[in-house]
C-alpha cells in the first residue's frame, strides 16, 4: 500500500524580551541556577503576574506578518499540572482564545516548488524552569531561572507532507521570527524548539492516530525523527499492529524514537481562565501601528535585493536566508559601492572561511564595514582581486584593516604606467622567441598566447601590477 | 486609652497626652493578658511593635501626617509580612517566614502604623467560624463557647476585645462581614480592585478582597485610606483615584434611597435578628431616607455558585504548596509523586482538601461546562440583579448573617449549614460590590450585624451611611463583658 505522511509541528519561540512574561527579572541565558528568578518566578504565596506589554507586541508582530486573525480579546488561562520545575503548580498560557489565530506561510521546497501551509493559532505562554537530574546524587535539581521567560507557541495546521516539507516550514518560521526581531532563534540553547505531530494514511484517506515528537533540536533532528517515525508507524500498521497515540522521544544517539506517555497517562491539566490576570483587549490602532511598523520581510527583501542591486535569483534568496547574512551584506555593499563584487565576497570568501573555522556571522572577525572597505579597494584599483584575497585572510586573522595591511605588506597596485612600462619592456625582451610566434599566430589564437606575457608581468611585479594597464600595453606594444 | 478611636488616639499622640510607645505598651499588655483565652493572635511581634512605636514617635515630632502614624493595628496572617512568620491558618506554613511584604503591609508601614501582630483565621481563609486553624479556634470575646464567625475571626476578636485599635482583614465571601457582625465592630469589603491583593495569600482570586476591621465606620474609613489605591503589580488593582474618606463623613442623609431585598428576609432569617434590622433601618428613615422595597431574584443562587467558583479556583491557587521550594514538606519522601501526596496530605486540613477535591472536580475534563462555566454565567445575572436595584437605589441594607455567632463545634460536622451562614455577604463577593456590616441592637446579648450594600467604589457612601447610624446610636461601642 502507498502511504502518505501527515505532518503538523507546534514550535516554541522563546520571545526576545528584557525581562519575563509575568515578572521584572531578566531572561538572560547562562546566569548560575536561580539567580534570575524572583518572587512572581518562585510562586511564592501571594505574588501576582503583570503582563509584559512588550510579548504582547512581538506576539501581533508575528500575527500580522503571517496575516493570521489578531484576537482582539484574548485570554490567559491556567494549565495546571505538578512538577517540580512548574513552580505555581500551573503554566500559564492561552487555550480558547490565543492572542494569534488562523494565518499562512508560503514554504518553497528544493525543487522550486511552493506550498501554503496553514498555522492553526499562535499563543502565549510562560516556560518552565528546568529540572537537573545530573549531579545530584540520585536527587533532581531545579533551576528556575527560565520560569517565566515568554513563548509564542506557534501551531500548524497538518499540512505537512513529508519530512522536506516540515523542514521547509519550520525553517521558514525560524526565518521569519528572527526577521521580525521577536526572536533570536538559537536552537542550541533552546530559544527556537519544535514538537511534531506524525501519522501515516492511505493516500486520501482519514487522519491516522499521531504521536507526537519530542526533543527535536535541530533541523537534521525534526527530518531524521519524522523519517524514522514514519517508517515505524507503516511498518506496524502492515504488520497488523495499531498505531497508539502517544508522546514519543527523540533519541539521537541511538536514532530511534520511543515512547515517553500515553494518552491515557495523560494530564487533566483543568485549563480555566486565569483571574489574576484581565483579558488582553487590543483596540484597531496598536495593530495598525504594529504593521506599519513591520520591518521588511524575507520575500520582500529577496525581491528588492535582485531589483535593486541586480542580483541573481540564487544570490538574492541566499542573501536573505537570515537577516543578519543580508544585514551584513547591505551594509558591506554601501561601503564598498558596488553590490554584486559585495555579493560574490560575502557568499564565496566569507562565507567559506566562516564554514570552515565554525563561526556564527556575529562571530565574524571581519565586520562588515571592513569588509565593504576592502572591496572599495578594489573597486578604486588600490588593489586587485588577487591580492585582495591576501588582503582578506590577514584581516580574517586579526592583522587590522583593508588599508593597514596593504600598506604593511606594500600591496598597493602598480597603476604608474612608466613602471608597468618597463616591466612590459624587460618581459618582452626576455623572451624574443614568444614575441615572433605571437605575431606569426593566428588572431584566434593570440588571446590565450597573450595569457603568457601578463603571468610574467604579474609574477616580475609581485602581482602588484594592476591587470587592466598590463594587458592594454602589452596588446599595444606586440601589435606595434 | 483602648476604648478611643483613631482620631481620638491620633489627636493625644499629637498633642503629647501619651507616646506610640506607651499606646503599644498598653495594648501588648492586653494582649498578654488575654490572647491566651481568645486565642485571635497567631504571632505577637512584641519586640519589633516596640520599636515601630519608637519611629512613630520620632516621625510624629517630625510632623508626620498620616492618622495611623503610632496606631497599634494587627494584621490578619494571610497577609505576607517579611522576615515574620505568616502562616495563613495552615500547618502547611506553620514555618514560612515571608521573603517580601503585602502591599497592604508596606503601606501601614508607611503610614506609620505599629503592628502588633498576625491574627488568626481559618485555614487559607476557609471557613465562617475561625474553627478551621490549624492554631486552634478563635473564641468570642462576647461569650467564650461561641464562634467569632470567619474567617477572619482573629482580627474581630482582636477588635472587639480591644487587643488592637483596628484590623485588617479578607472577605471572599463574607469573611470580613461575618466576623464583624459576629463580634459587633465594624467591617468593610471594599470593591474588588480597591485594595491590592499583591502579598495577600490566594484562596479565590476573582473574590478575594482584603479590608478593613474596627470598632467605628470613622476609624474604617481612616483604616481604607491607608490600604485603598492602584497597585501596578496587581493586574485586578483598580485605577480609580481614591477618594479622602473622612471628608464626606457626616454628610445628609436626606433623600437616601435604601433598598431592602426582600430575598434577604423571612426564610432562615432569626425573627430576633429580623426586629434589630428593622429597628436600625427605623433610625434611618428618622434620618430621612426612604425604603424601597426591592427584589433580588438570584439571591439563591449566590451560594451555590459561589462553591464552584471559589474551590475551583483555590484548588489550582493551592497547588504552589508542594513541598518542593516552601512551606511543610514530608520526611523522608520515597519518590516525587510521595512527596507531593504526603506534603499536601499532612500540610493542608480538612475543609481546604474538602475544597480543593470540589474545585478540582468542577474544573475536570467534561465538568467544567457544566459547573464552572455555568457558575460564571450565573454570576453575571447576579451582577445584573444588583445593577438593576441600584438604579432605584443607593444602599443596599439586610442583616450580614441569619444568626448571631453560633457555639464551637455547632456547624463543625455540617459544612452546607455552615456554607450557607455566609447566605448574605456572597452575592455581594460575586458582583465585587462594596459591602459593610455594623452593629445594631443584639439579640440574647450577642451582636448583630446590619449590611450595608453599594454600588461599585461607592465605599465614601457606605462609610457616611455607617457613621451617621453610628452617630445617633451607641450599638456600635458596647463593649463585651470583662474586656472593657
Amino acid at each position: 500500500m502507498q502511504w502518505e505522511t501527515v505532518i503538523g509541528l507546534e514550535i516554541h519561540a522563546q520571545l526576545a524580551t528584557k525581562s519575563k512574561i509575568f515578572s521584572g527579572a531578566s531572561t538572560a541565558f547562562g546566569s548560575a541556577p536561580n539567580t534570575q528568578a524572583c518572587n512572581v518566578d518562585l510562586g511564592m504565596p501571594g505574588v501576582l503576574p503583570v503582563l509584559n506589554r512588550e510579548a504582547v507586541r512581538m506576539a501581533v508582530t508575528f500575527g500580522v506578518a503571517i496575516n493570521a486573525e489578531i484576537g482582539e480579546r484574548s485570554v490567559f488561562a491556567r494549565k495546571n499540572y505538578f512538577y517540580p520545575d512548574l513552580p505555581k503548580g500551573y503554566q500559564i498560557s492561552q487555550f480558547e482564545l490565543p492572542i494569534v489565530g488562523k494565518g499562512e506561510v508560503e514554504i518553497e521546497l528544493d525543487d522550486g516548488v511552493r506550498r501554503t501551509i496553514g498555522v492553526t493559532r499562535a499563543h502565549l505562554e510562560e516556560d518552565a524552569g528546568k529540572s537537573l537530574h545530573e549531579d545530584f546524587h540520585g536527587m533532581t535539581g531545579v533551576d528556575l531561572n527560565r520560569a517565566g521567560t515568554p513563548l509564542l507557541e506557534i501551531v500548524s495546521e497538518p499540512d505537512m507532507r513529508s519530512a522536506k516539507e516540515a523542514v521547509a516550514y519550520a525553517k521558514k518560521i525560524h526565518q521569519l521570527v528572527q526577521y521580525l526581531g521577536i526572536c533570536d532563534g538559537n536552537m542550541q540553547e533552546g530559544s527556537f524548539r519544535c514538537d511534531a505531530n506524525v501519522s501515516v494514511r492511505p493516500f486520501g484517506g482519514p487522519l491516522g492516530t499521531r504521536a507526537e515528537l519530542k526533543n527535536l533540536n535541530s533541523f537534521r533532528f525534526l527530518e531524521r525523527a519524522i523519517n524514522i517515525e514514519v517508517e515505524r508507524q507503516i511498518d506496524l500498521i502492515e504488520a497488523g499492529g495499531e498505531v497508539v497515540q502517544e508522546t514519543r522521544l527523540y533519541d539521537a544517539d541511538k536514532d530511534e524514537t520511543r515512547s515517553m506517555r500515553s494518552k491515557e497517562e495523560a494530564n487533566d491539566y483543568r485549563y480555566f481562565p486565569d483571574p489574576d490576570l484581565l483579558p488582553v483587549e487590543l483596540d484597531a490602532d496598536l495593530i495598525e501601528s504594529i504593521r506599519a511598523a513591520m520591518p521588511e520581510l524575507p520575500e520582500a527583501k529577496r525581491k528588492r535585493f535582485s531589483e535593486a542591486y541586480g542580483l541573481s535569483e540564487y544570490d538574492a534568496v541566499f542573501l536573505t536566508s537570515g537577516k543578519d547574512l543580508a544585514d551584513y551584506f547591505e551594509q558591506a555593499a554601501k561601503v564598498a559601492g558596488d553590490a554584486k563584487l559585495t555579493a560574490n565576497w560575502v557568499m564565496g570568501e566569507l562565507s567559506g572561511s566562516l564554514n570552515k573555522a565554525g563561526l556564527g556571522l556575529a562571530e565574524s572577525p571581519v565586520s562588515a564595514e571592513a569588509l565593504g572597505q576592502m572591496l572599495l579597494r578594489i573597486v578604486d584599483n588600490t588593489i586587485s582581486g588577487k591580492i585582495a584575497k591576501q588582503v582578506f585572510e590577514a584581516m580574517l586573522a586579526g592583522e587590522g584593516g583593508a588599508d593597514q595591511i596593504i600598506e604593511a605588506k606594500g600591496l598597493k597596485q602598480i597603476t604608474d604606467t612608466g613602471a608597468i612600462e618597463r616591466v612590459v619592456d624587460e618581459v618582452l625582451a626576455a623572451n624574443v622567441d614568444q614575441v615572433e610566434n605571437y605575431r606569426n599566430a593566428d588572431e584566434k589564437k593570440r588571446p590565450k598566447m597573450l595569457g603568457f606575457f601578463v603571468g610574467q608581468v604579474m609574477k616580475q611585479s609581485k602581482g602588484k601590477a594592476n591587470p587592466q594597464q598590463v594587458n592594454e600595453l602589452l596588446l599595444k606594444k606586440l601589435s606595434a | 486609652m483602648y476604648n478611643k478611636t483613631i482620631s481620638e488616639l491620633a489627636r493625644g499622640l499629637r498633642a503629647g497626652d501619651f507616646s506610640s510607645v506607651e499606646l503599644t505598651r498598653t495594648y501588648l499588655k492586653r494582649v498578654s493578658s488575654f490572647n491566651s483565652g481568645l486565642n485571635s493572635f497567631v504571632t505577637v511581634c512584641e519586640e519589633q511593635a516596640l520599636q515601630e512605636a519608637e519611629l512613630a514617635d520620632q516621625r510624629l515630632k517630625g510632623g508626620h501626617t498620616s492618622l495611623l502614624a503610632g496606631i497599634p493595628i494587627a494584621h490578619k496572617d494571610i497577609f505576607c509580612t517579611q522576615g515574620i512568620k505568616t502562616s495563613c491558618g495552615s500547618k502547611m506554613l506553620d514555618k514560612f517566614v515571608a521573603p517580601y511584604d503585602a502591599h497592604v503591609v508596606s503601606q501601614f508601614k508607611q503610614a506609620g502604623a505599629v503592628m502588633l501582630g498576625k491574627t488568626n483565621m481559618d485555614e487559607f481563609a476557609m471557613g465562617s467560624s475561625n474553627e478551621n486553624s490549624f492554631y486552634g479556634p478563635v473564641r468570642n470575646p462576647w461569650k467564650e463557647s461561641a464562634v467569632p464567625g470567619g474567617s477572619s475571626g482573629g482580627s474581630a476578636a482582636a477588635v472587639a476585645a480591644r487587643l488592637c485599635v483596628a484590623a485588617t482583614g479578607t472577605d471572599t465571601g463574607g469573611s470580613i462581614r461575618q466576623p464583624a457582625s459576629f463580634c459587633g465592630i465594624t467591617g468593610l469589603k471594599p470593591t474588588y480592585g480597591r485594595v491590592s491583593r499583591y502579598g495577600m495569600i490566594a484562596f479565590a482570586s476573582s473574590l478575594d478582597q482584603g479590608g478593613p476591621m474596627a470598632r467605628t465606620a470613622e476609624d474604617a474609613a481612616a483604616m481604607l485610606q491607608v490600604m485603598a489605591g492602584f497597585d501596578g503589580r496587581d493586574s485586578t488593582s483598580a485605577e480609580a483615584a481614591v477618594p479622602d474618606y473622612s471628608a464626606t463623613l457626616g454628610d445628609d442623609l436626606r433623600g437616601l434611597r435604601i433598598g431592602v431585598p426582600k430575598e434577604y428576609f423571612g426564610g432562615g432569617l432569626d425573627a430576633n435578628i429580623e426586629a434589630s434590622i428593622q429597628l436600625a433601618l427605623n433610625e434611618y428613615v428618622s434620618m430621612g431616607a426612604e425604603l424601597v422595597d426591592i427584589s433580588l431574584p438570584n439571591t439563591h443562587l449566590g451560594v451555590p455558585t459561589y462553591y464552584v467558583v471559589a474551590p475551583a479556583e483555590c484548588s489550582s491557587n493551592l497547588s504552589r504548596f508542594d513541598g518542593v521550594r516552601f512551606g511543610h514538606r514530608c520526611s523522608e519522601p520515597k519518590d516525587l509523586e510521595d512527596l507531593y501526596k504526603r506534603s499536601r496530605g499532612e500540610g493542608f486540613g480538612a475543609e481546604v482538601k474538602r475544597r480543593i477535591m470540589i474545585g478540582t472536580y468542577a474544573l475536570s475534563a467534561g465538568y467544567y461546562d457544566a459547573y464552572y462555566l455555568k457558575a460564571q454565567k450565573i454570576r453575571h445575572l447576579i451582577s445584573d440583579d444588583f445593577r438593576a436595584a441600584f438604579n432605584q437605589v443607593d444602599v443596599i441594607m439586610g442583616p450580614t448573617a441569619p444568626s448571631t455567632a453560633f457555639g464551637i463545634g455547632e456547624k463543625a460536622d455540617d459544612p452546607v449549614t455552615m456554607y450557607l451562614s455566609d447566605i448574605y455577604t456572597i452575592a455581594v463577593n460575586l458582583a465585587g460590590l462594596p459591602g459593610m456590616s455594623i452593629p445594631v441592637q443584639p439579640v440574647g446579648g450577642m451582636p448583630v450585624g446590619l449590611q450595608l450594600i453599594g454600588n461599585y467604589f461607592e465605599e465614601a457612601k457606605l462609610l457616611n451611611v455607617a457613621h451617621r447610624l453610628q452617630q445617633e446610636t451607641d450599638w456600635h461601642s458596647a463593649s463585651p463583658a470583662g474586656f472593657e
